[in-house]
């Protein structure tokens, strides 16, 4: 297909249409809005560096964004830590694999918003009960305080995707050439060893790949913050899409929202272009 | 050596229901105390309702507007899917058969496309579609194709590279044109890709939130957007809310034990590649 013919443009122009209407437009102008006193509607004046300087100000924004990078650090780990577990359990010759691996999957395709209310009930209602029952008074008034919130949502984002990040390490596991794997029980190797020497180093792309999902899908989360802990008490569960959304919908701060969302985009973008350039990497060293 | 061996199986497979307990554990809590009363789910959490109420399930079926917003799900999901498979597999056709520098631009701008968060572009795209009156459905299911088209070009990019050419040029030799071509030849040896493509697309687009409640309002409102604002009405009232979540997710249920297997592989194949 040529580049002048009708055909071509005609093929692309609806994906072009709406890819530069509802992200490379709202994009660039958004960053241009982040430098006026924009209202939503219109703007005055130009103002520089001010919206960027009142966001390191503004103890919410900070707050959220430790917040943020504590979840996602706690998130990441556990994550890789449960999925890899859970993958290695299951590719095992167990009688139950299959009808395990389809309930360890299930919690991904509920969406967050009704995952954070069951979850809500749950360590509200559940755990007050059973900890009066135990005994435990650690298990009793969940989510009324940033600590618990914060294992809260945790919890129920490693509950969520632990098995999407499984599925990943499966797709690799099972790529594993089965005579190497019995090649080492024949010379005696332990579980351990096993999994050190000879399954270890050929499923280490399955690291980059989940590292990176996990690491940019908890950053990103907003679904199970709302409805989880609405960002309470007093904000400080609160994460930095919700702090966005609240900046320019709630308090109608619409160019100080869009310079806290260009801050965002960078780091996502970041995180992104840093998986990009390991892939590369280790395309040339493969 | 062989005894001990299924000894360790066996362990393998109790830790393993176990776990598939404790996942599970949320639904049943969820189930079981949708059927009792605020009394029942006071003086017991975790055992059976001691009898079976559906009371709730009936208040909150008419107070979700329940077939309303199943409604609005399917459609919205289903038209946005459809557009974004067809829209991206002739985007995907035109830039794969086209060796142009132009054509690799645009493919490398779809990709880089990926890495936006929605977060940064939300704000000025409501300010843009509420100035053209187009915060509603067709605007909505507009903006999906905005943002589901990118990785659904990418992979369908992939999938054609290993389709030949010479089938379109044995196709142009019988006097037919490129949408016809695109249409009859191309598309249906696509399908498995599709398939793939729809379901990556349908996850997120009916589980999502953020979007609509920008975008829609009142009677069309999807299901997520309906639990919304039926859980703020009822909180301290759990086996209504608990009612409604049960039926908020029946759907997903059905729909995944039912496709599975190529939600499964259609999962593997957008997050490896």
């Amino acid at each position: 297909m040529r580049n002048k013919s009708v055909s071509f443009w005609l093929f692309l122009t609806p994906v072009l249409l709406s890819l530069s209407l509802v992200v490379i437009v709202p994009l660039l102008l958004g960053l241009f809005y982040s430098f006026t006193n924009w209202n939503g509607l219109t703007f005055t004046e130009f103002i520089g560096f001010q919206n960027y300087i009142q966001i390191f100000q503004d103890e919410s924004f900070i707050n959220a964004l430790w917040f943020t990078t504590k979840f996602t650090i706690a998130c990441v780990i556990l994550l890789n830590f449960i999925g890899l577990g859970l993958a290695l359990l299951v590719t095992r010759n167990l009688k139950t694999k299959t009808f395990l691996r389809t309930i360890f999957f299930m919690p991904n395709l509920i969406g967050g918003l009704i995952l954070g209310f069951i979850w809500q009930f749950i360590f509200i209602n559940v755990f007050d009960a059973v900890g009066k029952m135990a005994g435990q008074d650690w298990l009793m008034g969940w989510l009324s305080n940033e600590t618990t919130g914060f294992w809260g949502l945790v919890i129920i984002t490693a509950w969520q995707m632990a098995g999407y990040i499984m599925i990943i390490y499966i797709a690799y596991l099972e790529s594993v050439p089965q005579e190497l794997v019995e090649a080492s029980e024949m010379d005696g190797a332990t579980s351990f060893q096993k999994f050190r020497y000879v399954i270890f180093p050929l499923v280490r792309p399955a690291f980059t790949v989940s590292m990176f999902l996990t690491l940019s899908n908890s950053f990103k989360i907003y679904d199970q913050n709302l409805s989880l802990t609405n960002g309470g008490p007093y904000d400080s569960t609160q994460m930095l899409a919700m702090n966005i959304v609240r900046t320019a919908f709630e308090s109608n701060q619409m160019a100080l929202g869009e310079a806290k969302a260009v801050i965002f985009f960078i780091i996502v973008a970041a995180i992104a272009l840093t998986q990009v350039y390991y892939n590369k990497k280790r395309e040339v060293e493969v | 050596m062989k005894k001990k061996k299924r000894k360790g199986i066996l362990i393998l497979e109790i830790i393993g229901v176990l776990l598939a307990l404790l996942w599970l554990a949320p639904f049943y809590l969820m189930i079981v105390n949708a059927f009792k009363t605020k009394k029942g789910i006071f003086s017991d959490v975790l055992g059976f309702p001691e009898e079976l109420t559906f009371e709730n399930f009936k208040n909150a079926f008419i107070d979700l507007d329940f077939l309303n917003a199943l409604f609005n799900s399917v459609l919205v999901t289903t038209i946005s899917v459809m557009i974004i498979i067809v829209f991206s597999a002739m985007a995907a056709y035109a830039l794969q058969r086209n060796n142009s520098k132009l054509s690799k631009t645009l493919l490398l701008v779809f990709v880089a496309a990926m890495l936006i968060p929605f977060q940064s572009v939300m704000i000025p795209l409501v300010s843009i579609f509420g100035s053209v009156d187009m915060l509603n459905r067709p605007g909505l299911i507009f903006m999906y194709l905005g943002f589901g088209c990118s990785l659904s070009i990418f992979l369908y990019h992939g999938s054609l590279s290993s389709i030949s050419k010479s089938l379109d040029e044995a196709a142009i030799m019988d006097g037919a044109n490129r949408l016809q071509i695109f249409w009859h030849i191309i598309f249906p040896i696509l399908k498995p890709i599709s398939v793939t493509v729809a379901i990556l697309n349908l996850i997120w687009i009916w589980n999502d939130y953020l979007l609509p409640s920008l975008v829609l309002s009142g009677a069309n409102e999807t299901i997520p957007l309906r639990m919304f604002y039926f859980f703020g009405q009822y909180t301290k009232q759990w086996h209504l809310a608990l009612a409604g979540l049960t039926l908020a997710i029946i759907p997903v249920i059905i729909f995944y034990f039912v496709s599975q297997k190529h939600i499964i592989k259609g999962v593997v194949e957008g997050a490896v590649k």
